[in-house]
């Protein structure tokens, strides 16, 4: 498969999500959503078809910086909110890398959010991982900035006043060149979303819903458990048009004053269903799309709201210093040192 | 006409000043290239402010630059000019205090207008009254003669022509010093290539200054200052940061690494982001990052995937960037970190020197998070101190900071070019070996492997989380903590640090001057004139590794009676030797914002001594 970085594909050994796996005990909380995010990203990983030293994860810190030391890679574990820069500084050093950053929302939108938006804007080939549990489960409990108005936590207790983000429309708004979302336990669909992150040529944005059932048990139920979510997700498919329910029995429309509305099929007829274009490049209809839910406590899209092209960070670059880097040593060196004015003293 | 008077003299300091917009820091540093082509020592010092440009004609905006040169070894950029050049009354009342009592001030006649003296905050016009008397004053209409001189050059309007008055002042300046005019004729001529009237009003301007120095009956005698004896070899003038720029060029040349610098944009430190940003060439990669933090993150990033990571900042980018320092730390990877010291706390006076950020250099992270440091001592030594830090860095696995500061950054000398045959390789010696590999297992030095990302084999994770030794693993374990905390202080105190070297030339001193940084100069110019005009004995000694330090440091402070210490800080060197060895060190401290002076030093070893 073509892959955002990493090199050209290689023949390699059959590998298999062991291969992938390290030798540490992974220590979440019992049911917390990383497990299965985890044994979906390992799993994926022999699909990438890069060898596994080859392949660079970097975390910040939070419940989801752990990440790092369950994956057989190489990897960073940096400090709070800074992964992207990290990231930045390997990605663009090594082009012949595949570099994965793993975030959380305190991480990634509170103390590092200009790291995420910078790395957004220039495009660095990155694939950035941004588990969202609507909390700050490492420090236990706070409310955090994807947290809903109102919440009453320790650090809340007579309910939050902050106006949340909505992490994707933040990285639309960030100029981002893929931005996807997906469910923590949808195994097939997180498979599929980081198939088509990795496919990028860029940076590539996936904000996954991840339950802590110690903190904020059921923030996702609309979208994630049984019987809720096979009526509330919307899934966006490329050049499909958008519909959801069990027998895809409604779907999304533009409204007579323009705006975008939930509808009946058989209603609305299905010429009126709009058909979603991941790859427009002007993003207005994917922050409609960001909108359409203000949270996801009823039908919520899911899927890649944009997927277009952008000249890679860092891309031609690289190469050409290390060209350049062959061609010198002493005498260039020696040379250096003697350019501009100088004089003899015998 | 009478012929003029050729006069010899071994040394001067010359001072232009005028309004930021005036041009004065390249009046300035054209005059540096012709008296380096002379062969003279020389050392400079620009002073300007810190708003690009302060409305025109107040004190605020007044741009500087000094340049001490001589027939003979110099050292710093002179306390008191002998000249000043000032091209408006704001330049006149803002520097004439420092001019030496007697000495010789030339000013721009035309700038001395009703509303320029007002801004400048004078009553009357001090070329009108006896404010002057003690100094020898040479009006000379500078403004006027330039537009004239510019006369008939097409596509030159008199605003046009009127900015050309700085070359006026060089050219007068050139002649009164004897200074080859070929430098400044090719300079022009490359600069303006594309700009034909520019070029042309610019030479115009040049050439009539220093035609009206030979010509006009005002100024009677110009002066020859002969070439300063040098040992053999190739010179050019440099810069602090021209230095630095190169040094780290050099240390990606003798590692074989590919040198990698993000930085964010901060005064002074931006001039080595610039400066290293044109080096494509040599395979630099630089990123202008988002901010301080990601500046220092991306450098330790790149550091993992096997470059030279260097980022660089100045005080207030220090702070931001203590808590990656600290990782760094943790990780124990390579990364030099240069601080170009300025004058704090917060954004305090950014285009003053001071060097305040030693503690915070040695101590400014949370935890026991010790790290070498490296401080340059003159412009020239910015280059020997960079390769000196990436070969600590390097070889330690560890992050060094290199500290500079605004004075180094920014004042220039001669500079003896080394040979490369002579620089020390540096080898990364990055780990290839699958056979028994373990992140954290150690060397002699009891430095780790740095293995690579793309090694086979060799996978691994590292963090800030607390290390289980040789594994790197995780771990909260008390025995292992309590023996990672003395190991990372071990593995700095066994960084191979030379001795520091004493001048004492007979042996018999009982005052030691000692210094770090930027008083080298000051403190070696104050030694030599204190011994020859006053047959003091004093010993100097100069401390270039503040972590850790000189193996001989306590034994050389131990042998003298008493040690004086000047720093541009509050004595925080003084008060870690104190610390360190129990020594009653003499601090004395200057934090004005100006280097510390050669009259500085004399009068604090004569207080001393005499």
């Amino acid at each position: 498969m073509s892959h955002g970085n990493g090199g050209d594909p290689v023949d390699l050994p059959v590998l298999t999500k062991a291969d992938f796996s390290s030798d540490q005990e992974t220590r979440w909380c019992p049911g917390c959503g990383d497990y299965a995010v985890l044994a979906s990203v390992q799993g994926f990983m022999p699909e990438l078809g890069v060898p596994p030293e080859k392949i660079v994860f970097v975390t910040g810190i939070g419940c989801a910086g752990r990440f790092v030391y369950y994956m057989d890679t190489y990897g960073m574990h940096g400090i709070h909110g800074r992964a992207p820069a990290l990231a930045t500084g390997v990605a663009t050093s090594r082009p012949d890398l595949s570099v994965w950053v793993v975030s959380g929302d305190g991480d990634a939108l509170s103390i590092g959010g200009n790291h995420l938006i910078h790395a957004l804007r220039r495009n660095v080939p990155l694939k950035i991982l941004l588990f969202n549990n609507q909390i700050y489960g490492l420090t236990k409990g706070q409310y955090s900035p994807t947290s809903e108005e109102g919440k009453v936590t320790k650090s809340t207790p007579f309910g939050s006043q902050d106006h949340p983000f909505n992490p994707v429309s933040l990285a639309l708004g960030a100029e981002a060149t893929f931005v996807a979302r997906t469910v923590d336990t949808d195994k097939k669909h997180v498979a599929e979303t980081l198939r088509a992150a990795a496919a990028h040529t860029g940076a590539a944005f996936v904000e996954i819903y991840q339950n802590c059932n110690v903190f904020n048990d059921g923030a996702f139920d609309a979208v994630r458990a049984k019987g809720e979510k096979e009526q509330n997700q919307i899934r966006l498919e490329h050049g499909q048009p958008i519909r959801f329910g069990p027998e895809g029995e409604r779907g999304v429309a533009r409204g007579a004053d323009g705006r975008l509305e939930l509808v009946d099929v058989a209603e609305a007829g299905e010429e009126a269903l709009l058909v979603h274009d991941a790859k427009r490049q002007e993003p207005s209809l994917a922050f409609e799309l960001a909108h359409l839910a203000a949270r996801p406590t009823g039908p919520t899209p899911i899927g890649v709201f944009r997927a277009v092209d952008r000249p890679v960070y860092g891309a031609e670059l690289a190469p050409a210093l290390d060209e350049a880097r062959a061609q010198v040593g002493k005498e260039e060196l020696e040379k250096l040192l003697h350019s501009g004015e100088t004089w003899t003293v015998s | 006409m009478d012929e003029k008077t050729l006069e010899k003299i071994d040394r001067v300091v010359v001072r232009f000043a005028g309004d930021s917009g005036d041009g004065m820091q390249l009046t300035g540093s054209r005059f540096t290239d012709a008296t380096a082509v002379v062969g003279n020592d020389l050392a400079t010092l620009p002073d300007f402010p810190a708003e690009i440009r302060a409305p025109a004609g107040t004190p605020h905006g007044v741009s500087a630059f000094q340049i001490h040169f001589a027939s003979r070894d110099i050292l710093t950029p002179g306390d008191h000019p002998n000249v000043l050049v000032a091209m408006n009354p704001a330049a006149l009342i803002t520097q004439l205090g420092a001019v030496e009592k007697g000495g010789t001030v030339i000013v721009n006649e035309d700038g001395f207008t009703d509303p320029n003296l007002r801004k400048a905050g004078y009553g009357s016009n001090p070329l009108e009254d006896d404010s002057l008397d003690d100094y020898q004053v040479f009006r000379v209409p500078m403004t006027s003669m330039t537009v004239r001189a510019t006369e008939g050059i097409d596509g030159i309007k008199a605003a046009d022509a009127q900015r050309c008055k700085n070359l006026f002042a060089l050219g007068l300046v050139s002649w009164m010093y004897g200074r080859p005019t070929e430098p400044t004729v090719d300079w022009i001529h490359k600069k303006f290539e594309d700009k034909l009237p520019v070029r042309d009003a610019n030479l115009a301007a040049f050439r009539a200054g220093y035609n009206f120095g030979e010509t006009a009956e005002l100024l009677a005698v110009h002066y020859e200052v002969e070439p300063a004896p040098a040992p053999p070899g190739t010179y050019r003038n440099v810069n602090g940061t021209q230095a630095l720029a190169l040094g780290l060029i050099a240390a990606s040349v003798q590692s074989g690494l590919q040198l990698f610098l993000a930085s964010y944009p901060i005064t002074p430190a931006s001039e080595l982001l610039h400066a290293l940003s044109r080096h494509r060439r040599f395979g630099v990669h630089t990123i202008q990052a988002e901010d301080e933090i990601a500046a220092a993150n991306m450098a330790l990033g790149a550091a993992f995937s096997g470059c030279l990571g260097v980022t660089a900042t100045s005080g207030p980018g220090m702070d931001l960037k203590a808590e990656t320092i600290g990782l760094a730390v943790a990780m124990e990877l390579p990364l030099v970190v240069v601080d170009t010291q300025r004058a704090g706390p917060s954004t305090g006076m950014p285009t003053k020197t001071e060097a305040a950020d030693l503690l915070m250099a040695l101590y400014g992270r949370h935890g026991e998070s010790p790290l070498p440091v490296v401080a340059p001592s003159t412009p020239a030594d910015c280059f020997g101190s960079a390769i000196e830090a990436v070969r600590i860095a390097v070889t330690h696995r560890t992050p060094v900071i290199l500290l500079s500061d605004t004075f180094l950054a920014n004042s220039s000398e001669p500079w003896r070019l080394p040979d490369v045959a002579s620089l020390p390789d540096i080898d990364p010696g990055f780990a290839t070996d699958p056979a028994g590999f373990q992140p954290y297992a150690r060397d002699e030095k009891l430095a780790r492997p740095w293995a690579v990302p793309g090694t086979p084999g060799l996978r691994h994770r590292i963090g800030g989380l607390e290390k289980e030794d040789v594994t790197g693993n995780i771990s909260y374990d008390p025995a292992n903590h309590e023996h990672m905390t003395r190991l990372r202080a071990d593995r700095v105190a066994r960084v191979e640090v030379p001795d520091v070297e004493v001048d004492d030339p007979d042996g018999d001193a009982s005052l030691l001057v000692l210094g770090w940084g930027s008083s080298y100069g000051a403190i070696q110019g104050a030694a030599r004139r204190l011994r020859r005009e006053q047959g003091l004995k004093l010993a100097t000694a100069h401390v270039r590794h503040l972590n850790p330090l000189p193996g001989n440091l306590e034994d050389v402070l131990r042998s003298y009676e008493r040690v004086l210490l000047p720093e541009m800080n509050m004595g925080q060197l003084s008060r870690i030797l104190r610390a360190e060895f129990l020594i009653d060190i003499e601090s004395y401290t200057k934090v004005d914002g100006l280097p510390i002076f050669t009259r500085d030093v004399m009068e604090q070893v004569e207080r001393r001594l005499a």
